[in-house]
């Protein structure tokens, strides 16, 4: 299963993107395991923590087959890094980690993030993670990601060291307050809605699977009672013994059928899940964008404004509202000298203002393009693995049928020998 | 003759009971009164060739009427009930049912009738059939009306289910060896309305029917002492049958309750699939194709629930209440034996005090009077004894005959009973089967496009 995983996830990429670390290296969580420890406010805590090994990719094709390189890993570290990579390239869609707790659970499955089931299911959406950040083009190359791969000690000190809280914490300040632009990107609009759009059905389908998924579970189960009573009717017949009782076998098979069928949606709920939070990632940069247009807006702004106070300064005429302009007016104007002096005040906030226009223009520009790149990046990749999804679907219903033609036709055999 | 039929059916290990099993013996004993028992005789039960179907004759010669296989070439009679009509009077509305038989048997004027019947003429058919056969098993009409369920008399799937049940139900009487030749389901296959109810009105009176309610209830109060070993195994049979059946009836109807659920939350999955397909473009097409694909499969899961409750369910249902007839047999049954034994008891008690009574006398006043107020009144006895003999005799060959009626006719039951079950458990299977085919076909349907659409635009690898 893990190797069709890795398989279907992370190496499954055009070539041109194959210049990855990927390429170079094997990566895979390979274990979960529980842990007991002191947290920050010195109490007892319980976590699990997961095995990254990593491995040249030539060390396997020389058939020496080293011993891989390993180290462990809490959820905790995987969120950090992912904070980390969504503030340093705040223009592409960086690829989401596995739920935090469990949802759109139906009742076999336990909320519980203990549960082995959940665990397993996180280890796996952890590895899909690092596959998916060592097959892009740009995050690949981090050092960050590297080191978070290669040491185990020291690594959380190295991010800090980077300085991206600092940025982080103004960048989500900003991302919380309301703005509004005035000449909104139209494309960057219409991905936001996309974006919307995307999580709001993908939750529905996923709740809707949720509750599908414990009706037939209902369904599959009764038909064990049949297996019993055919049992214990066989008892009292004499002809009809032999063909209950194999039937009654049947119906037990076909009520134990269910739990592989569901394990095996849920990995389809999973795949699902992960665009779910893609949907995120993807809304976030449209928000990104738009800060730094509504950045660079209000420095164009601030520059329009500080050009026309010195036109008015320059020609003693006064078109824009300022306290001091009617004050001035009130009290009387200001002596030459200190119009000069606040005349080269303004042009000093004049020239930097347009530092600031032409950084901040650039800035945009650099981000939307690098932004919509990663976009068509995504667009791309998400169409193939939903289609992949959508197909690995049918062929589940398809295992399914197959199974209950089997089983059926096999109880038939039987009833025509009671 | 009687006697060494009366030894197999009435012999029982138990040695310990008052009244000897072996009543045969006993009265043969009885010297004095052997003439007596010689003319008391019934003579046409030494009769075995003479046979009339709705007159209890000769245990022996009944046994050679059942036939136990009905092949279909030997099959002469063919009733159908259809087309469900509903009639409005001014008290009442009901329904009518169209009842079609064809025939070859002599007996029957024409070879094919026309009538239409209402389902108190069905109750009152089965009601015949059982009063003239008790200990007989009579198929089971469907229910009045389904309170549980809260189904409407005129709702069309109940009527519709009815009227399988009763074409079941006339079918089960045309083939009984027996039923298929009472006087009573010829009137009811082929009387006009008029005549049907007038023949109804000339059944056995109200009272003597209480009457035989009344004994019946005095015997069954009394219970039954030696009951044979294998009517003793019929009724733990019947018992743990009814667990069972009923047991299937519930599961049954708890699956086809589970799956309404899961098909309510099943019709919500495919528009949300289209509903995605409107904000996607590459997606677009395969997701409207899913959406198809689920509804598809909600279709065929909404026409296999439907097969449950139409099929597997009504025959369930049936034989649960056949349960209950055949334990009703069963005590019918006990209490013409009980009948038996207490006659047979009574008589040994007036018997005894007759004893009695003539010693006193013959020591007291033999030599002295002639005849005394007491010989008359031993003649008087001697009367009375007589009759009581006659009743017995009654009794033991009623019990005879509904003994050996009953064991044939449950070989018979079972066969049916086996035949029914597996058929409807085989039907089912197959429907199953078939759900399954129709659903992987719609999703191999939807693989295909994919692949066809996908090699073409060499994206996809399928191998």
């Amino acid at each position: 299963m893990r190797e069709r995983e890795m398989q279907s996830r992370g190496t499954d990429m055009p070539t041109q993107e194959r210049k990855l670390l990927l390429k170079k290296m094997e990566i895979s969580v390979a274990e979960a395991e529980k842990r007991t420890g002191k947290n920050a406010v010195n109490m007892q805590e319980t976590y699990t923590v997961y095995l990254i090994e990593t491995r040249p990719v030539d060390a396997a094709s020389e058939g020496t087959n080293p011993v891989p390189d390993s180290l462990w890993r809490r959820y905790s570290e995987f969120e950090l890094l992912r904070n980390y990579l969504l503030v340093t390239y705040p223009f592409l869609v960086v690829p989401p980690l596995p739920e935090k707790r469990a949802e759109f659970v139906w009742h076999k499955l336990s909320a519980d993030n203990m549960d082995p089931d959940f665990v397993e299911r996180r280890r796996v959406g952890l590895e899909n993670f690092l596959l998916r950040v060592a097959s892009h083009p740009d995050l690949s190359s981090d050092k960050i990601f590297y080191s978070f791969l290669t040491e185990e000690n020291g690594w959380k000190e190295t991010v800090f060291e980077t300085g991206f809280q600092a940025k982080a914490d103004s960048r989500l300040k900003a991302l919380n307050a309301t703005f509004r632009v005035k000449n909104p990107d139209k494309r960057f609009a219409e991905m936001k809605h996309y974006g919307d759009e995307l999580q709001s059905v993908i939750s529905q389908l996923l709740r809707v699977r949720a509750r599908a998924a414990d009706r037939l579970y209902g369904v599959y189960k009764v038909h064990g009672n049949y297996g019993r009573v055919f049992s214990e009717w066989s008892a009292i017949e004499k002809e009809m013994g032999d063909g209950l009782q194999s039937a009654g076998h049947h119906m037990d098979a076909y009520a134990a059928s269910v739990d592989d069928i569901l394990e095996e949606e849920e990995h389809y709920a999973d795949q699902l899940k992960e665009y779910l939070f893609y949907a995120d990632a993807l809304r976030a940069v449209c928000r990104k964008h738009e800060l730094t247009q509504y950045e660079l807006e209000m420095a164009a702004q601030d520059l329009t404004s500080k050009k026309q106070q010195r036109e008015e300064l320059a020609t003693g005429t006064i078109r824009t509202f300022s306290l001091k302009g009617v004050t001035s007016k009130l009290f009387g104007q200001e002596t030459p000298e200190q119009r000069e002096a606040k005349l080269k005040m303004l042009e000093t906030q004049i020239e930097e203002g347009e530092e600031l226009v032409k950084e901040r223009n650039a800035e945009c520009e650099e981000f939307v393009k690098s932004a919509w790149v990663d976009i068509e990046r995504f667009k791309e990749q998400k169409d193939h693995d939903l289609r992949e999804a959508l197909i690995s679907y049918a062929i589940m219903q398809i295992s399914m049928c197959k199974k209950g033609i089997q089983v059926w036709n096999n109880a038939k055999e039987c009833f025509s020998k009671m | 003759m009687s006697g060494s039929v009366v030894d197999n059916t009435v012999s029982s290990g138990n040695s310990s009971a008052a009244i000897p099993t072996d009543v045969s013996g006993q009265i043969l004993d009885l010297d004095e009164d052997d003439d007596l028992e010689v003319f008391s005789k019934d003579t046409t039960l030494t009769d075995g060739s003479s046979f009339n179907a709705s007159m209890q004759t000769s245990p022996a010669s009944m046994i050679n009427q059942y036939k136990f296989e009905e092949d279909a070439d030997t099959k002469d009679i063919f009733v159908t009930v259809d087309n469900p009509e509903s009639h409005v009077t001014a008290i009442e509305t009901y329904i009518t049912y169209r009842v079609m038989t064809k025939t070859t048997r002599s007996e029957f004027d024409s070879s094919e009738f026309e009538v239409r019947r209402r389902y108190q003429d069905f109750l009152w058919l089965k009601g015949r059939l059982e009063e003239a056969h008790p200990t007989l098993i009579v198929h089971p009409l469907p229910e009045k009306f389904v309170v549980k369920g809260m189904v409407e008399r005129f709702n069309e799937d109940f009527i519709e289910t009815r009227r399988r049940a009763l074409h079941r139900f006339l079918n089960k009487i045309a083939e009984h060896p027996i039923f298929s030749s009472s006087e009573d389901f010829k009137i009811f296959l082929t009387a006009a309305s008029g005549e049907l109810t007038s023949h109804k009105k000339q059944g056995p009176g109200f009272l003597s029917r209480m009457g035989d309610t009344v004994k019946a209830v005095a015997a069954a109060v009394r219970g039954v002492r030696n009951r044979p070993q294998e009517f003793t195994e019929m009724q733990e049979y019947v018992e743990a049958f009814s667990q069972k059946i009923i047991s299937l009836d519930k599961v049954t109807q708890r699956i086809v309750r589970e799956q309404k659920e899961y098909l309510e939350e099943l019709k919500e999955c495919g528009p949300t699939y289209a509903l995605w397909s409107q904000s996607e473009e590459e997606l677009a097409e395969p997701l409207k194709n899913v959406a198809g694909c689920v509804d598809r499969c909600c279709k065929e899961t909404e026409e296999q629930v439907k097969n449950l409750s139409d099929h597997l369910i009504p025959v369930l249902h049936e034989y649960v209440l056949c349960a209950d007839t055949l334990k009703a047999v069963l005590r019918r049954r006990d209490n013409i034996q009980a009948d038996f034994e207490a006659k047979t008891e009574a008589l040994a008690t007036k018997k005894a005090n007759r004893d009695t009574e003539s010693k006193v006398l013959s020591l007291a006043w033999a030599s002295l009077v002639g005849r005394s107020p007491e010989e008359v009144k031993q003649q008087k006895l001697k009367g009375e004894i007589k009759e009581m003999r006659d009743d017995l005799d009654k009794a033991e060959d009623r019990l005879e005959w509904a003994n050996n009626a009953l064991k044939s006719d449950w070989t018979r039951w079972q066969k049916v009973m086996r035949t029914d079950l597996r058929s409807a458990f085989v039907d089912t299977a197959e429907r199953n089967v078939s759900y399954y085919e129709k659903c992987l076909a719609v999703w191999e349907s939807f693989l295909h496009s994919q692949r066809t659409d996908a090699e073409g635009n060499g994206k996809v690898d399928f191998s």
